[in-house]
């Protein structure tokens, strides 16, 4: 167990492409942290550079108190589990877990107990003689978790651990992952594509665009208080609602003449609401015309259009809407404000 | 649907394409088969009645005599080289010839895929054009490095010259290419270094490889003759393929020649390539096809 520590990490490939710019953060001892991105945000990149497994261009990377920039992989004391699991085909899954401790030359007693242990906390134990082929999805992903906690680091390194699983599968190793994390209180890096993976498992969340930190947070922090328009579009499913307006004399005018206060200077602004902080009823004073209905069981999503842009509001399954004009009204608390050319947050 | 076309559906017609199909097959079959059934019968009589009637239809008596003569009777002056010496001879060829190709094709390929080599592209495509330079070019600088090394009638000399393979390195990069490139990472934070990861990991995973080069490299080391007949004098060190040539030799003198015998030795020398095919057949087609990862 430790504390990881990056200090302006950069990542520059031999063609000169920079898939990380200079990135700080630290990880406090047992949390778990995710960073999410989308594909070729450099999110992987990152978290091979604390596996050892990338060189690191510039920047000091620390594990525990020691600085492991020219440490080999094997003696950084992390374990990683791969997308595609990555188990010796070959091997027996009591000899896929045990293969890194009779590398470091542990008694084959000692190894027999530890590989109970993990194999147990796993339900495993059955299936010890077996060889990875002869395992389902679920179970492989397992024995790739097993390999890891029988060594008992002091990172856990997860590269999309849960892309391979069919959907029902995932939900349930989300829950096991996060509960043996708990259990054991290693520090462990999360690396996902899958904002729910990452909203539902992190203690904190990195969210990484283009080589560059967007914004760090709780799960709570990056939902309702994103720091920009990527990270409001990209977290959250449907992601919130992006509206162009004007902002005169720090009030900012919606259709139905409804004004927002606006801490902000004259000029193009872009206003940020979640579909949830949309109330839909009689006595509300926004015309709104509903043009599709998703119907989800739990809840439903209406699309439509406001002053000709994409508004997508969450209503609870109760209230009974179907397409054609309906009158909404915006929470105020609610609402984020960004810069229209940078896209911050104001 | 009436009776008369199920029964046409059932009873399929007579069409000439497939008539012709067997034919040929037919006919390829019996093309393989016929000398291997007159070296058969050939076995069975005694060399007068084959010199006198040529190959008959009738099995003969001879085949045990034959059987002992070819195995243990020496066909030159030092008496060394009975069949089984030769068959001896043959099979350390062979299979030293195998496994070497393997191991240097796996390590030369290991070396190619893994490591970060300058040149490494340069490098393999220079092995790979040995394969436009057969032994039959380079056999006299071959020879005479063998002759200066001393390896003359030795085994090493029959078989190290002959190792180096550029089809094997190809079997083997290409394979090792398409192994993940997560198993390398996960042995690699396992603690398992270059040497652990080739024998623990890369071995194992290219078991139905190495069968399949090991059935095509033992027989073709097995077919070896220019090479055995330039480095070996000493007829103690004749292989099988070189000795049954020495045996009909005789058909150039006055001696009535040992049919019987050479063919007896023409069918031992037959048979272990045809066992390591049989043997590692399903392995081989595997190796070829399947990617077991």
């Amino acid at each position: 167990m430790a504390q990881v520590s990056l200090q302006n990490i950069r990542k520059v490939y031999p063609n000169g492409y920079e898939a990380v710019v200079p990135t700080s953060f630290d990880i406090k001892d047992g949390e778990f942290v995710v960073l999410v991105g989308p594909s070729g945000c450099g999110k992987s990149t990152l978290l091979r550079m604390v596996a050892g497994l990338e060189d690191i261009s510039e920047g000091v990377l620390s594990i525990g108190d020691r600085n492991v920039n020219h440490v080999d992989p094997a003696d950084r004391d992390i374990a990683m589990v791969f997308q595609n699991y990555a188990l010796y085909p070959h091997m027996t899954v009591r000899k896929n877990i045990g293969y890194g401790l009779k590398n470091r030359k542990i008694a084959a007693s000692e190894i027999e107990a530890k590989v109970q242990v993990a194999a147990k906390m796993l339900n495993l134990t059955d299936f010890l003689e077996r060889k990875p082929s002869q395992l389902s999805g679920g179970q492989r992903q397992r024995v790739a978790m097993g390999r890891a906690v029988v060594r008992d680091p002091a990172l856990f390194l997860f590269d999309e651990p849960l892309s391979n699983l069919d959907a029902k599968l995932r939900h349930q190793m989300r829950i096991e992952i996060k509960a043996l994390q708990r259990r054991l209180g290693v520090t462990s890096i999360y690396v996902t594509h899958d904002q729910v993976e990452a909203m539902t498992m992190a203690d904190r969340i990195i969210v990484l665009n283009a080589g560059r930190i967007e914004q760090i947070g709780t799960p709570a922090e990056i939902y309702h208080r994103p720091a920009s328009t990527f990270v409001a579009s990209f977290m959250g499913a449907p992601p919130m609602n992006l509206l162009k307006a004007d902002c005169s004399e720090k009030r900012v005018i919606l259709k139905g003449n409804v004004a927002v206060t606006a801490n902000a200077a004259d000029g193009p602004i872009v206003l940020g609401i979640r579909p949830e902080d949309i109330e839909v009823g009689e006595a509300c004073d926004i015309p709104f015309t509903v043009d599709i209905v998703e119907e989800l069981g739990a809840h439903r999503l209406l699309h439509g259009q406001l002053d000709g842009q994409d508004l997508t509001i969450h209503v609870g399954k109760d209230v009974a809407v179907s397409a054609g004009p309906i009158r909404i009204s915006i929470n105020p608390d609610a609402v984020v404000l960004f810069d229209a050319e940078t896209g911050l947050a104001l | 649907m009436t009776d008369t076309t199920q029964l046409a559906i059932v009873k399929r017609p007579l069409r000439w394409g497939r008539v012709l199909d067997h034919l040929v097959l037919i006919l390829g079959a019996l093309f393989m088969l016929i000398p291997l059934l007159m070296v058969l019968q050939t076995t069975t009589t005694t060399d007068l009645e084959t010199i006198k009637n040529g190959p008959e239809l009738v099995i003969g008596d001879q085949f045990d005599d034959n059987f002992m003569s070819a195995m243990f009777q020496a066909s030159g002056f030092s008496g060394e080289n009975t069949g089984i010496q030769m068959l001896i001879n043959s099979l350390i060829l062979g299979i030293g010839f195998a496994l070497g190709k393997i191991a240097i094709g796996m390590m030369a390929a290991y070396a190619l895929v893994y490591f970060r080599l300058r040149f490494a592209t340069f490098a393999f495509w220079l092995i790979f054009t040995t394969l436009l330079l057969p032994l039959e070019v380079r056999i006299l600088p071959s020879y005479e490095i063998a002759q200066k090394l001393g390896l003359l009638n030795t085994y090493t000399g029959l078989i190290v010259p002959l190792i180096a393979s550029a089809t094997a390195t190809f079997f083997f990069r290409q394979f090792f290419r398409s192994v993940p490139e997560e198993l390398v990472e996960a042995a690699r934070i396992d603690g398992a270094g270059p040497v652990k990861f080739f024998i623990d990991i890369l071995v194992p995973l290219s078991q139905t490889m190495i069968a399949a080069m090991f059935i095509i490299m033992f027989v073709f080391g097995w077919n070896q003759y220019l090479w055995p007949t330039m480095v070996t004098t000493e007829e103690g060190m004749y292989t099988l393929v070189r000795g049954i040539k020495q045996l009909t030799q005789d058909l150039e003198g006055t001696n009535i020649p040992k049919y019987g015998r050479a063919n007896m030795l023409a069918l031992i020398a037959i048979l272990p390539p045809v066992l390591v095919v049989i043997f590692f057949q399903s392995w081989f087609v595997k190796g070829l096809t399947e990617s077991d990862k």
